[in-house]
């Protein structure tokens, strides 16, 4: 009897899996028709990173609604995009990116976070379709991949980027690193400021994973006496080190990566805590060269309710929406420069990219990255968060007006 | 000097939060000889609960905290009715199997209801004032952890030599069938060590998220198995000797990150685990072993 019902049990569970397969090819290959170019969306809509991706996804739509097709040799093309869902876990990514692959997109663009990008970027080679990532940051995601480009700045740029703006531009002269052993972005950022820094490191801690006390780590931080702690870190512990250092009497500036633009943690370490923290960012709404797309996008959020809810309930533009706008627009220039759908055509038209974007220039260098040489700084105030200026690698710091 | 006080006081009162859970794994395994794997978790959702009272019932503190310690207690002995009293005669090995079992049920269970995103922890007011003497800064919850902690246990520890209830613990964990002929209700006294565990754990909770304000479905799992190596440390089953371990843990840990070694932290931790169970495997104070023949 036990053994019929695993019999029947297994053979449901097989069916449940063969028939969820089957719709999804049938849905994705079944469209293939006329004077159509698909364009694979691949980001994280659910999971960790999830909310993060749908902003990615609302800039591609937007981008989408405004320029929905190219003329490849006096023929209109329509563009359709194909969303799959990394669900910000490397095992998943590669299977979504597989089913983009045989859905037949011309070009895939994403995704938000550097882990699915690296354990995706084979998939995407090995069928020699061109993808450009969005804001994954990680050096490896287009290192040694031909077929991988991004529009966002890279980890050393960034690095760099914030010990300038520490060392020259705030004159700042002692600086203590606090970074998360074993995790490839914050290392990374640590250790790109410490040899751009002009002043002295005068601590060096790491934590481990999941760490949730620095108590210790910062009162040895605080007896050096530095005057700026960069934490690099993840949003998760960035609330807890803002809100333990200012507990434990540390007044100095901390400052830390992209990933602080995010209001979970001016909530979690309290507002007055947050005085003083900066950190460097892709993009900012109140930027003059941005204000059309700004305009146009809010317009375009406020319109649905439901695009409304998954920006967050707000109509701010997020960083990762304006380089989503970007990476869509990146892949049509080149569509459109290269006069062909074939997919090795577009990948040879990216190299030659030269525009510029909202989110600053969009040529790629040898690496597939897009060459930026500056970074919007960011601080918070009065429990908001506030753009203060560009900063370019050679040191010079443009305030806004 | 500023430093080292400063460490010794994070120390402490890591130390006596910790203290507090390894009570709940030190008396659970001197009445029933269980390692109680899930105490972490219980430990994790009460965090939980105080979000649910102060942050989406608005509740104001008091009440919270009351609430908060009622409901680990309902689940710390909802969770020893269901998974482990009906293998109370079973292999000791499979009511520790069970104990796992609930722990990734619990880990799950919140991932489910709550997300894996870190929830931020209510703040109580006056636990989080700011005080500073001389160059030392910190929150008023660091002083009142170790207080209220040893106040705890000698409240235990007088509960358990003084009352009825005590005494009635004591020949449980001397002798499970004896105490049973004598007339013991030991399911009323097993339910009782769940209580008072839980109850402290509730606490626990409270004193270890107030600075530290991030719960999430995995935030029991590390500071449970240090809770775990400290109760271990101190000798199973001897509450003085959990409130001890975790005291040295704690403050082992603090020392251990303000020097350069932070990476090995956690690592030491369990070190000083190998090393006592080598050594010294019933702990500073545990009970001598005498094999039944």
């Amino acid at each position: 009897m036990k053994k019929l019902l695993s019999i029947v049990l297994s053979a449901a569970m097989l069916a449940a899996v063969c028939s969820g397969c089957g719709t999804k090819t049938n849905d994705e290959a079944g469209t293939d028709t006329g004077n159509t170019i698909k364009i694979g969306v691949f980001e994280p809509t659910t999971g960790e990173n999830g909310g993060g991706g749908v902003q990615e996804v609302l800039g591609i739509r937007y981008a989408k609604s405004l320029r929905d097709s190219v003329t490849i040799d006096g023929t209109e093309y329509k563009i359709e995009l194909v969303e799959v869902d990394n669900q910000s876990d490397k095992t998943a990514a590669v299977t979504a990116a597989q089913s983009l692959v045989s859905s037949g997109v011309k070009a895939v663009l994403g995704s938000y976070g550097s882990g699915v990008s690296i354990a995706a970027g084979s998939t995407f080679r090995d069928a020699q379709i061109p993808a450009v990532g969005v804001s994954c940051t990680n050096p490896q995601v287009t290192a040694g991949n031909d077929w991988y480009f991004r529009v966002c700045f890279l980890d050393p740029f960034q690095g760099t980027v914030m010990a300038n703006y520490a060392g020259v531009t705030s004159g700042f002269k002692k600086a203590a690193v606090i970074c998360q052993n074993g995790d490839d972005y914050s290392t990374g950022l640590a250790s790109y400021f410490k040899n751009a820094f002009k002043g002295d490191i005068v601590y060096e801690g790491t934590y481990n994973t999941n760490e949730s006390d620095f108590n210790a780590i910062l009162t040895a931080a605080k007896a050096a006496n530095p005057d700026v702690i960069f934490c690099p870190s993840s949003i998760a512990t960035a609330g807890l080190v803002i809100k333990q250092a200012r507990e434990l009497g540390i007044e100095c500036a901390i400052m830390a990566g992209d990933t602080w633009e995010n209001e979970t943690i001016i909530q979690n370490a309290g507002a007055d805590n947050c005085k003083g923290v900066t950190f460097s960012t892709f993009f900012d709404e109140n930027d003059p060269a941005a204000a059309e797309f700004v305009t146009g996008f809010k317009a375009y959020l406020n319109a649905d309710k439901q695009n409304l809810k998954l920006n967050g309930n707000s109509d701010g533009v997020a960083a990762v929406s304006a380089l989503g706008y970007d990476a869509y627009n990146v892949v049509l220039d080149a569509i459109e420069r290269a006069q062909s759908t074939d997919t090795t055509a577009i990948r040879d038209a990216l190299t030659q990219s030269d525009s510029v974007g909202i989110t600053g220039p969009l040529s790629f260098d040898e690496n597939g990255d897009a060459q930026k040489d500056m970074a919007y700084i960011k601080t918070i105030e009065d429990g908001k968060f506030k753009f203060i200026g560009t900063q370019k690698t050679d040191g010079a710091f443009t305030p806004v007006e | 000097m500023d430093a080292f006080l400063q460490n010794c006081l994070n120390g402490i009162s890591i130390g006596s939060s910790y203290a507090l859970i390894a009570i709940g794994y030190t008396m659970v395994y001197g009445i029933l000889r269980l390692i109680n794997f899930a105490h972490g978790d219980i430990f994790m959702m009460a965090g939980y609960f105080m979000i649910i009272a102060m942050t989406d019932l608005m509740l104001p503190w008091y009440v919270s905290v009351i609430l908060v310690i009622l409901a680990t207690v309902l689940l710390g002995v909802f969770t020893e009715k269901l998974a482990y009293k009906p293998l109370r005669s079973a292999p000791r090995m499979s009511i520790m199997i069970s104990a796992i079992g609930v722990s990734y049920l619990l880990q799950n269970l919140a991932t489910y209801l709550f997300s894996a995103l870190p929830k931020s922890y209510p703040t109580i007011g006056f636990l989080s004032q700011k005080i500073v003497i001389g160059n030392i800064s910190t929150s008023l919850v660091t002083f009142i952890t170790p207080i209220l902690t040893i106040l705890l246990v000698v409240g235990l520890v007088l509960l358990v030599n003084k009352t009825k209830v005590g005494m009635a613990m004591r020949a449980v964990s001397k002798d499970f069938e004896t105490a049973q002929l004598m007339g013991i209700k030991i399911n009323n006294v097993i339910s009782m060590t769940f209580v008072i565990g839980s109850a402290l754990a509730a606490i626990g909770s409270i004193l270890y998220f107030t600075p530290r304000t991030q719960v999430y479905p995995l935030a029991g799992s590390l500071p449970g198995l240090k809770c775990f190596v400290a109760a271990v440390f101190g000798g199973i089953g001897s509450v003085p000797g959990a409130l001890l371990g975790g005291f040295l843990i704690g403050l082992c840990e603090t020392f251990i990150k303000a020097g350069r070694f932070s990476e090995f932290s956690d690592a030491f931790t369990f070190v000083i685990l190998i090393v006592v169970l080598l050594f010294r495997p019933t702990g500073l104070f545990g009970e001598k072993i005498s094999e039944k023949v």
